[in-house]
């Protein structure tokens, strides 16, 4: 009788916490992450005073748990941080299989406006096809970087403030009111486990991207984001944090491609705002790690700005794809659009958890949020988790999920033309994740996301097909 | 032309665990147009669905034989391999599938090279817009044009006997000129056998019917010409009600 069951359930719950919170202080009275190795990092005053600053409330921050609600289905309580170290000092020049990546990278998106390598959290040289148009550099090349990082992901939980803490440059993308990029602007981060200057000893390497992008009144850019790494390697953990900012009518197109060996931890935060009638259009695609999370904070605080959030992950082996949203309504007309749809085979497991939420005065809003997942395997599961914090009355808000497995009247449908079962089901699998990416803001970057996202689907249906013929053998 | 005969017999099939077929007979012949009519809940749909073999829909007894090769308990995609072509009364919405992969699946990549080529002499041959051949299977297409779309996949697939299931539905009587035009080309291009399941006359203004069928209760009450199917316009089902209780 659940009359019963609560007053057990909860003290129980309480001394689980408690315990839980007594182990997250221990871990912050570790080594790796301290004021040395922060002070180690370089750049301009402001940033090493902002080092600082970060560092101190991290100290303070408690770490992440699968007890809140905002970490609830991960695996967050297995992250231990004393395992891993931050890069402190520059790897220097980047040789062999990043380099060629990131070449590959740069010929499958053709015409760029600017691109850039990071290494390990250390911009190398910046290229820019037109310098006078807009700024693209690091900490010690851009003007008012100081009011760029840290300008809209203020504050944070424990991750992002570490961020805050042990990036040792960022990479700053500033476009002047009213000029167009023409073509996107590519940040390519190779984050490897033994590069040179990666943490001493045993410790995996800590990776701290930073990224923002700041858009003038009437400015229009397109940034794509690749995380990538050595095919395997040890451990690492990668902590990106991107701040997005479109001005008044800015239009803002991002796109984020992860694609970290199965070793890796990738714990991700997109922050973008978007202020009157300005258009911000992200899309973030999570494919490789062992965990991997998006979070995407989009704001829309101007009156009539619209947000458009995609995300896709594929999921195979153990891997976690998790991914959290959030639809933030602050001025009235505002529209945002969600949608998320990944596949989970194998034994993965991914979560979606999305939340719309419209503040007072959020008249005649308009958001919606959709989320579909495929689960291709019995072992495989996905939650799908939709939360509406609504203030305002005169709005409009809608949400859809779906979770399961292939539609049997799509495959019937297909089958019935004269299509194998295995290449039928490879066709609807391929077309749900062409439709996602048809969708994305960036065009240029639709060839690469398709050569990937193929990649891992030729994966799992080549492992389902030798098992096939194991069974039948 | 290889003539193809689809010979059914005795056919009994249940959906979704409920018997709906009651021994069906029926021999198609290439060129032959048939047509079954019948009230509601007839089984009509059934039928369709027991011959190209959708899951769940279960043959009991009997036979459904393609050129002598027993069909009845293979999976679909053998069947349309074998011959079998099933024009969906609502063809199902497949996101991000285009009709060139489906059909250079469903060819196993044979003549895929010139498959843009026919898709588009298809299009024509049923007045559907071409740019319509690169969207999604049937993502946001009218009820006209997905009929049309099923047209287009026949003509490029070839198949020896194509089943219509309600062919009528959800089509104007433009779209619905265009189809029943293009069956009947097809009975002489390359032989089609057809199956086609109506409700109305109308449809067969245009394509002319060798042999009508009246369903009623899981069987086949009657079988005629053409004829039959202006009778049963005036009449209606009620004179075979009776029979349908009673049998």
């Amino acid at each position: 009788m659940p009359a019963l069951e609560g007053p057990t359930r909860v003290p129980r719950f309480r001394t689980h916490r408690t315990a839980r919170r007594t182990r997250i202080r221990k871990r912050f009275t570790l080594h790796t992450f301290n004021a040395e190795a922060s002070a180690a990092l370089g750049g301009p005053r402001w940033l090493r005073e902002r080092r600082a600053v970060g560092l101190a409330a991290q100290a303070s921050a408690a770490l992440p748990s699968e007890s809140e609600e905002v970490w609830r289905y991960t695996p967050i309580d297995d992250l231990k941080l004393e395992e891993f170290a931050p890069v402190t000092t520059p790897p220097g020049p980047l040789r062999g299989a990043g380099r060629a990546f990131h070449e590959s990278v740069v010929s499958t998106l053709g015409s760029l406006s600017g691109q850039v390598l990071v290494h390990n959290g250390y911009p190398e040289s910046f290229v820019v096809s037109a310098p006078d148009a807009f700024s693209f550099g690091g900490t010690a090349d851009v003007d008012g970087g100081s009011t760029m990082v840290g300008g809209v992901q203020r504050g944070g939980d424990a991750l992002v403030l570490l961020n805050d803490a042990f990036a040792p440059d960022a990479v700053l993308i500033d476009v002047p009111a009213g000029v167009e990029v023409p073509a996107p602007i590519l940040v390519v981060h190779w984050c490897e486990g033994d590069a040179a200057g990666a943490g001493a000893g045993e410790a995996g390497v800590a990776v701290f991207p930073r990224t923002c992008l700041r858009l003038g009144a009437g400015a229009c850019a397109a940034v794509v984001e690749v995380y990538a790494g050595p095919v395997s390697g040890p451990r690492s953990l990668v902590v990106p944090v991107t701040e997005l900012s479109a001005g008044e009518g800015a239009s803002l197109a991002y796109v984020s491609l992860q694609v970290l060996n199965g070793a890796a931890w990738s714990i991700a935060r997109l922050a973008a705002r978007g202020a009157e009638d300005a258009v911000v259009r992200t899309f973030t695609v999570g494919l490789g790690g062992d965990y991997e999370r998006v979070r995407a904070d989009v704001s829309v605080e101007g009156r009539g700005a619209r947000s458009e959030i995609l995300s896709t992950y594929v999921g195979n082996g153990t891997q976690v794809h998790d991914i959290r949203t959030l639809q933030d309504h602050v001025a009235p007309r505002t529209n945002s659009v969600l949608l998320c749809q990944g596949a989970v085979a194998g034994t993965s497991r991914s979560v979606y958890s999305g939340l719309i939420r419209v503040h007072r005065g959020a008249v005649r809003s308009n958001a919606r949020q959709t989320n579909h997942n495929l689960v291709l395997d019995e072992g495989a599961h996905a939650d799908s988790v939709p939360n509406l914090d609504i203030l305002e009355n005169d709005v409009k808000c809608s949400h859809a999920s779906t979770v399961g497995p292939i539609d049997e009247d799509q495959r019937y449908y297909i089958e019935s033309r004269g299509v194998t079962p295995d290449r039928a089901e490879g066709l609807i699998v391929q077309g749900f994740f062409d439709d996602i990416i048809d969708r994305g803001p960036i065009a240029a970057v639709t060839p690469l996301l398709k050569r990937e996202v193929g990649a891992r689907l030729d994966t799992i249906f080549g492992n389902r097909r030798a098992a096939l013929e194991a069974d039948h053998a | 032309m290889t003539a193809h005969r689809l010979v059914v017999e005795g056919l009994h099939a249940s959906a979704g665990g409920r018997e709906v077929l009651f021994g069906i007979d029926l021999e198609i012949k290439s060129g032959e147009v048939h047509v079954i009519m019948g009230p509601n809940g007839s089984g009509k749909s059934t039928l369709a669905h027991a011959l190209m073999g959708r899951p769940g829909t279960t043959v009991t007894a009997g036979s459904i034989q393609m050129d002598g090769v027993e069909l009845a308990g293979r999976p679909a995609w053998e069947r349309a391999r074998a011959g079998l072509f099933l024009a969906l009364q609502n063809p199902v919405e497949v996101p991000g599938v285009g009709l060139r992969a489906l059909l250079s699946a469903a060819l196993d990549g044979e003549g895929s090279a010139t498959i843009d080529e026919r898709l588009a002499v298809e299009a024509d041959a049923v007045g559907l817009d071409r740019s319509l051949l690169a969207r999604p299977l049937n993502v946001d297409l009218s009820g006209g044009e997905k009929k049309r779309t099923e047209m287009v996949q026949l003509g490029v697939l070839h198949r020896a006997v194509c089943i219509l299931d309600e062919v009528d539905s959800g089509l104007d009587v433009d779209a619905l000129g265009h189809v029943a035009r293009r069956l009947q080309e097809a009975t002489s291009e390359w032989e089609v056998g057809i199956l086609a399941i109506t409700h109305f006359h109308r449809f067969l203004v245009e394509l002319e019917a060798d042999v009508v069928h009246v369903m009623v209760g899981g069987r086949i009450v009657a079988t005629g010409d053409a004829d039959l199917a202006l009778q049963l316009e005036r009449t209606g089902y009620a004179g075979y009600g009776v029979a349908a209780e009673t049998g």
